[in-house]
């Protein structure tokens, strides 16, 4: 149907191959609802394996940071292992941003995982302010596919 | 009409659509997003918004005909209606949203109370006129056609 863009997915498809790499799993996080199914489906058209939170506290408990400290080493069991996280900064209780903070604050590896940020507005104190507490990326909403194409090249260059 | 000149009416009024400024360029990315193994993603995605949007729309009559506007109810509802009129392209709900957002910072009931009908009026457009998009395209494949390609010319 658009085959402009077909030849793109081909090569993210033929980069997955190529490296032998497992499926990169992406956290996603976002309270719209709408954003959250587009992400998703913008996410596997890419290769990825995908989880979704509608907030911040989920995603922690999902990475094995939540309330009860359950500290299950998120990273060596293979089902939960997150190579990506990817969040909203506008979001009601705990932002992105906090997000982000509590994950670069980790003793555990889990501190290593790339966080991109997502917001709908341009505010560059904001942009700023991510990035110096360790944001690999701030992306600008609404995701295009091109976008995600870029920020999996980028990520796939890291891990090899 | 036969199958040719559905497909091209289909165009017709897609175009006119981004035209219009009703659509902009984010619904064609959704677009990209539909193949033969999700061939019902836009219809979904937009069903969702739909669904969302009159909730929310509900939620902001209740709150701004309050004896006393709560802006900090207010303003959360519209940053949401913004943020997914702006996911799926419906340009001037978006742009309604964030004349609204700008009352609220002002705390000023009565323009909210405009800019709430200004929301509602666009969003019943946009609801209308992609109601329409997909009737054509059920007819379209119903017929045994193909969906065609937007044509990104113009």
């Amino acid at each position: 149907m658009n085959s402009g863009s077909c030849s793109s997915l081909m090569e993210v498809g033929y980069d997955h191959h190529h490296h032998g790499h497992e499926e990169l799993h992406v956290l996603a996080v976002d309270d719209n609802l709408i954003d959250r199914k587009l992400v998703e489906k913008l996410l596997k058209i890419s290769s990825c394996k995908v989880t979704t939170a509608e907030n911040a506290i989920r995603a922690l408990e999902y990475l094995g940071l939540g309330d009860q400290n359950q500290h299950i080493d998120a990273l060596t069991n293979n089902n939960l292992k997150v190579n990506l996280i990817i969040t909203d900064y506008c979001m009601p209780g705990m932002t992105g941003f906090e997000l982000l903070k509590k994950v670069k604050q980790e003793s555990s590896n889990l501190k290593e995982v790339p966080v991109v940020i997502m917001s709908s507005e341009n505010i560059p104190t904001r942009i700023n302010k991510c990035l110096a507490s360790g944001a690999q990326m701030f992306m600008q909403k609404p995701l295009k596919l091109s976008d995600v194409e870029k920020l999996k090249c980028h990520l796939m260059k890291c891990r090899s | 009409m036969d199958l040719v000149q559905m497909q091209k009416s289909l165009q017709d009024y897609t175009k006119s659509l981004f035209l219009e400024g009703v659509l902009d360029s984010q619904f064609l990315q959704l677009q990209q997003l539909q193949d033969e193994s999700n061939p019902d993603f836009v219809s979904q995605v937009v069903t969702l918004f739909f669904q969302d949007s009159d909730r929310i729309l509900n939620d902001l009559s209740l709150s701004l005909d309050q004896q006393v506007v709560d802006f900090k109810k207010v303003d959360p509802h519209v940053h949401q209606l913004k943020g997914s009129s702006s996911s799926i392209g419906a340009q001037r709900v978006k742009n309604a949203c964030v004349v609204f957002r700008n009352f609220c910072e002002q705390q000023n009931v009565e323009a909210c109370h405009r800019c709430l009908q200004q929301v509602k009026q666009e969003y019943y457009l946009v609801k209308n006129r992609l109601e329409t998009l997909f009737k054509l395209e059920q007819q379209i494949v119903a017929s045994g056609g193909m969906i065609p390609a937007m044509e990104l010319g113009f």
